[in-house]
């Protein structure tokens, strides 16, 4: 596999939230607004690029069966710094993340690749990996939480979608935005249908 | 009655799987059967407040002392990890009865976020001992309950003619979006 | 590249190094991100301080003190412009809000009016109940230059001046329960 493919497998062909259907608690819990969303997004690529690293780096010198936890603890720590410098440099999004800060430790996508790819391939492969997988993981939160914002808030990133003339567009047809969508059963109808969608477009 | 009012919300008001979110990969990959999705969650009730009882001591009595607080999520994952393991092995010793019913779902619990995400909660929420007990309890039933339901209705959308892009994760997820809004109807019943 | 065996002696080994290192590099990061997060959220009480009193020229977080009411905390903190008194900003809480805690930054004048109300944290619905955040919408503003001596913190359903946000009657109630609550203990204290 060329390393460009390395690169670009997680983010289409092996979409870790639409084609793997991995992480799904943090997908469908951060994502009630874009910016959320990428935030989580982002501070998970973090630590699977640095866990993919770390692990592909010392995983020869880890005897077979105590390969999980160790990979646990190298993961755990890299979440727990994720955790503390959020705390200190971005208060306000470390607030709306909340609990899910902490449980990227359980995300499934993290555990997968380094039991899957990260302990047998090299550092630089495992850097691909980690940094594609992060990608596809950072776009499909933005995407859903896009989604969710621009029916449930009219809004992107906090910028309102709805031009306020001609008066009429606004008052008639999009006075109230479909609130659902930022709340709990939007998530999931949101999500099933963006990756009903990809299914659709996959073949 | 104040812990009635934790049990009644922890199930009802803030389900973990249909309102919190936590617990999002076993609601969907063991939901197909009833019986299999009965078995999960006895399993996650006996871990879930198993651990919530080893990570309500260990804060409280060894990392708040020791002033590392912030070592909680790496020590509370490796509890529960070794935690699930001693289980699996001590009910294998036991009681091979109940092992042939949860055992195989035990190893799944490990990334099970509700457990984790249910024991940090714990010590957010200020709870004591006998609260944590009662709201890990009743945030395993709330779980159980989910999954059972759903799955019920997958076993029927068995026999429906669902469109080819909506099959599996779709169709499932779409169901739990109607589900989430029915438990919606719970909210404000307990202030 | 032969696999390390895993023997007893290399199992408890390996696990003791990744662990000491993990220790090891948590505890710096710990270190080094104390003071941050400690500045953070002082600059979140500061902020709110700032956002609901008229200017000032002291350090309202240096002159504070708290009361224990209703099994909460409420938190005074006094501002003042060259020695003079300007207003209180009172941290106070209500936990009868839609999804429990709503906590509120409010400014009093020294006359006992309110000059504006900020919103430090609640779970309210998106939508419905978070309009109680000055930014989201008008909700806070009609009890800006009001006294609860003459302006009644109860919701127009209840008897009283405010108007409830729509579908939010209980989100309001709270709002105006935590309100009230600043408001006795600001006449209690009587200070000012």
């Amino acid at each position: 596999m060329s390393k460009v493919a390395q690169l670009t497998k997680g983010i289409l062909r092996e979409n870790p939230i639409f084609v793997l259907v991995l992480g799904m608690c943090p997908t469908l819990a951060t994502t009630s607004s874009a910016f959320n969303g990428m935030g989580m997004g982002l501070a998970t690529t973090f630590v699977l690029l640095s866990s993919n690293v770390v692990i592909s780096a010392i995983a020869r010198f880890i005897p077979d069966k105590v390969r999980i936890p160790s990979y646990i603890v190298v993961i755990a720590t890299f979440v727990t710094i994720v955790d503390l410098v959020m705390q200190a440099y971005a208060t306000k999004l470390y607030e709306s993340l909340g609990i899910f800060i902490p449980l990227i430790v359980v995300n499934c996508i993290v555990l997968g690749r380094a039991e899957a790819f990260a302990n047998k391939n090299t550092i630089f492969d495992s850097l691909l990996d980690g940094l594609g997988m992060g990608i596809g993981f950072t776009f499909a939160l933005t995407l859903l939480g896009s989604v969710r914002e621009m029916l449930g808030n009219f809004s992107i990133f906090g910028l309102p979608i709805i031009p306020k003339e001609p008066f009429w567009l606004k008052e008639v047809f999009f006075h109230d935005p479909i609130l659902v969508f930022v709340l709990a059963p939007g998530a999931f109808i949101a999500l099933a249908y963006l990756i009903a969608i990809f299914n659709r477009f996959k073949k | 009655m104040e812990y009635l009012i934790i049990i009644i919300a922890a199930i009802f008001v803030n389900n973990v799987v249909l309102a919190q979110f936590l617990g999002i990969c076993p609601f969907l990959g063991v939901s197909s059967k009833i019986s299999t999705s009965a078995g999960m969650s006895g399993a996650v009730t006996f871990v879930m407040v198993l651990a919530t009882i080893v990570t309500f001591l260990l804060q409280h009595y060894v990392l708040n002392p020791l002033g590392i607080g912030y070592m909680q999520t790496i020590v509370f994952i490796l509890v529960i990890a070794s935690l699930v393991q001693m289980v699996e092995i001590i009910l294998k010793k036991l009681s091979p009865v109940l092992y042939q019913a949860l055992g195989i779902f035990l190893p799944l619990i490990t990334t099970n976020c509700a457990v984790l995400g249910v024991a940090i909660l714990v010590i957010k929420k200020n709870f004591n001992l006998v609260e944590g007990v009662v709201y890990a309890a009743a945030s395993a039933i709330g779980f159980g309950l989910a999954l059972v339901v759903l799955a019920g209705i997958r076993e029927h959308l068995d026999l429906a003619n669902v469109p080819k892009g909506m099959k599996g994760a779709p169709i499932a997820l779409l169901t739990a979006g109607i589900l989430a809004l029915a438990f919606m109807g719970f909210a404000g019943i307990v202030k | 590249m032969a696999k390390v065996e895993s023997n007893f002696k290399n199992m408890t080994a390996t696990l003791l190094v990744i662990t000491l290192v993990a220790s090891a590099a948590l505890g710096l990061v710990y270190q080094s991100t104390m003071e941050p997060i400690d500045l953070a959220q002082q600059a979140k009480i500061n902020n709110a301080i700032k956002a609901v009193l008229p200017e000032f020229d002291n350090q309202p977080g240096n002159e504070a003190y708290s009361v224990a009411v209703d099994g909460g905390e409420l938190t005074f903190y006094l501002a003042t412009k060259d020695g003079q008194p300007v207003g209180t900003a009172v941290k106070t809480f209500s936990n009868n809000g839609f999804a429990g805690l709503i906590e509120l930054m409010v400014g009093f004048l020294p006359d006992g009016t309110i000059n504006k109300v900020a919103v430090i944290s609640h779970k309210e619905t998106p939508g419905l109940g978070d309009k109680i955040e000055p930014q989201k919408s008008e909700f806070s503003v009609q009890f800006e230059g009001k006294s609860p001596e003459n302006f009644k913190l109860l919701v127009k359903k209840d008897g009283g001046d405010v108007d409830a946000i729509t579908a939010s009657t209980i989100t309001s109630r709270a709002y105006c329960d935590a309100l009230a609550r600043a408001y006795n203990e600001l006449k209690k204290g009587g200070k000012q």
